[in-house]
């Protein structure tokens, strides 16, 4: 196709893709170098019927008119990179120096609020999608042999944790485990503790969020591996039995390398899913004890007086270089096969 | 499966026909008990005394004088305007699915009869797109949206999804328009149709079923959207989720919390219908990338 008719096809879409992804990540990157301006206080005074006070206020006026002059604010040069919300070097450095073993340096470290939501996408990252692929593969051999006039309730079944919305599928998963929910109550049957709840611990909350991403990634992993499986060859299935593989063998020797192409697959999608977790964390009412990186930028803009657009911006920068380190590999690969193709 | 060989052993049916009952159990029983649940009152789905009363009811029996009450449904379509967000996000969601399929279609066809380099370093950047978690770019938004006046309207946000929608849209119909042979429209090119006439006559005739499935995906996008929605637009435009998460912070007081559970059985029931309908789509959708690659 020629460069120009490729043109006329694909400019409405990449239009959009420039308008609405690339510049605003180029406004990200300059918000990131800006931070709110200083506010401009005037001194007056009040006078009462006891003698005039002096009083210092915010000029509002002149404020809307900086504002207005320098929307994002004064430069700030790398500062918001490097204060404490965000990569703390020198928070990092004063902890190293000053603590004495390596538990107190973690414990410190995971006080700081950039490192706390880091630690926890990347742990929700790594942690989730191995077993998202583990527990589709297990379903999906086991659905695959079932009696076919069951096939079709199953998939629709399985289907639902992932294609409802993530906040409404948190919601009603944390209704349930409400102290006051049948899950809540029933562990605390089981556990014969009436004071346990879910929501208290750190621990708790990071598991329950987990089990959470594995509920909701877990059929996209079956639906894929399901469909796979319907086409592993059968002759090698059939000279693997004449050879006297066991039902294990042929699962280990035979299917798993035909549909271990499809797990690369089911990995980089849910690395990239898995690396915005957001919506489970404020359906889980989570925030005091796991963030992530999402939620933080979130929650910068949200912020009650004024949002906090060169926080957030920084944070997105950061988050931002997470996901091309992420996408590193895939991209390598992705670069060899195009160049033996052409 | 009449090979004998194939047959199972009893023991081992047994336990797969286990293992599945327990999945489904996992899969489905959270939304069977809150659709249940949002018909009875607080004081029986949250039971401080037996969770059997969330099946029975006898606080809604005493309440209501039936076991069953539509008073969270009342209270949050009626009472809290539920029907106002209903309303915003079906005209979201049906702008998102058209507009993004227009444009996606016209892109993918274009991608996948190229194969100059640059169509690779588009597809590697809208992988790149792809993973971009929503929040980074909705903080790019903001402050050029307030400058320029168009922050809290539908159109706006519309727009939005649709670009964010592209990158997925464009891969997932760029590789199935890969498996429309090449000859369909280099043929009624040979016989004198311009490229766009080629498309028009000969691939989209027969592109309806990548087209279906794409679009379901991009209505998915549009629905479960949270993050744009929530920080895009002012509270009498908010869609659904948005909706549903404000009802979290204002009706944590007694009794009104079914309002949320109400509202959040609403926003389930649409999906149901969905997969009844579409499943075989979805499925084959979910797969298209794995197989492509």
């Amino acid at each position: 196709m020629p460069h120009k008719s490729f043109l006329a096809f694909i400019w409405p879409s990449l239009l959009a893709m420039i308008l609405f992804i690339a510049i605003p990540i180029i406004s990200v990157a300059f918000q990131s170098l800006h931070i709110e301006h200083e506010q401009i206080l005037i001194e007056g005074e009040t006078c009462g019927p006891f003698g005039c006070t002096p009083e210092v206020s915010v000029d509002s006026a002149a404020m809307a008119a900086l504002r207005e002059s320098a929307p994002a604010g004064r430069f700030n040069g790398l500062g918001t990179y490097s204060n404490a919300s965000h990569l703390a070097f020198d928070e990092i450095g004063e902890i190293f120096e000053t603590s004495d073993n390596f538990n107190q340096i973690r414990n410190r470290i995971m006080n700081l609020p950039f490192y706390k939501a880091l630690i926890f996408t990347i742990a929700y990252t790594f942690i989730v999608t191995p077993l998202v692929i583990i527990l589709g593969f297990i379903i999906a051999v086991v659905v695959n042999s079932i009696p076919t006039f069951l096939k079709g309730p199953v998939i629709f079944f399985s289907l639902l944790p992932m294609l409802v919305t993530p906040l409404v599928g948190s919601l009603v998963l944390f209704w349930m485990i409400d102290s006051r929910g049948v899950i809540g109550a029933a562990l605390q049957m089981l556990f014969s503790d009436p004071s346990l709840s879910l929501k208290a611990s750190p621990t708790l909350t990071w598991l329950t969020l987990f089990v959470y991403g594995v509920w909701h990634s877990a059929p996209f992993a079956f639906v894929v591996f399901y469909a796979g499986l319907q086409s592993v060859p059968q002759d090698t299935l059939e000279s693997a039995m004449v050879d006297g593989a066991s039902r294990w063998e042929r699962v280990r020797f035979v299917v798993i390398p035909y549909l271990m192409p499809l797990a690369t697959f089911i990995a980089l999608m849910q690395l990239m899913d898995n690396f915005r977790v957001f919506e489970p964390i404020i359906g889980f009412s989570a925030a005091a004890n796991a963030t992530s990186l999402s939620y933080l930028i979130y929650n910068d803009l949200r912020a009650a007086e004024s949002p906090l657009y060169g926080s957030a911006a920084a944070t997105s920068m950061l988050t931002i270089v997470g996901v091309i380190i992420l996408l590193l590999p895939v991209l390598r690969s992705n670069w060899r096969e195009f160049n033996r193709k052409n | 499966m009449s090979n004998p060989s194939v047959k199972k052993p009893l023991p081992l049916l047994t336990l797969s026909i286990g293992f599945v009952l327990l999945w489904l159990f996992v899969a489905a029983f959270p939304f069977l008990w809150t659709m249940w649940g949002s018909f009875k009152v607080e004081g029986d789905f949250f039971s401080r005394a037996d969770w059997m009363n969330a099946i029975t009811g006898p606080v809604t029996q005493r309440q209501y004088g039936s076991p069953f009450t539509m008073a969270g449904y009342e209270g949050a379509w009626v009472e809290q305007e539920f029907w106002r967000a209903v309303v915003n996000t079906a005209i979201v969601t049906v702008s998102v699915v058209i507009i993004s399929l227009t444009l996606g279609t016209l892109g993918g066809y274009a991608l996948a009869r190229s194969g100059f380099k640059y169509t690779f370093w588009l597809l590697m950047a809208a992988l790149v797109f792809r993973a971009m978690p929503h929040v980074t770019l909705v903080s790019g938004y903001l402050l050029p949206f307030f400058q320029l006046n168009i922050w809290g309207y539908l159109p706006t946000t519309i727009i939005v999804l649709v670009a964010i929608n592209q990158p997925f849209t464009l891969w997932m119909l760029h590789s199935f328009f890969l498996s429309i042979p090449k000859d369909l429209d280099e043929a009624a090119m040979v016989d004198g149709c311009t490229r766009f006439q080629a498309f028009r006559l000969a691939i989209i005739p027969v592109m309806w079923p990548g087209v279906v499935t794409t679009g379901l995906f991009s209505f998915l996008l549009a629905y479960n959207d949270f993050t744009v929605t929530s920080m895009l637009l002012t509270q009498e435009n908010a869609t659904m989720i948005p909706k549903i998460n404000s009802f979290l912070g204002s009706t944590q007081e007694e009794g009104k919390v079914m309002y949320a559970v109400a509202a959040v059985v609403s926003a389930i029931v649409p999906l149901f219908i969905l997969i009844l309908f579409f499943q075989r789509q979805i499925v084959s959708g979910l797969t298209a990338g794995a197989v492509k690659g």
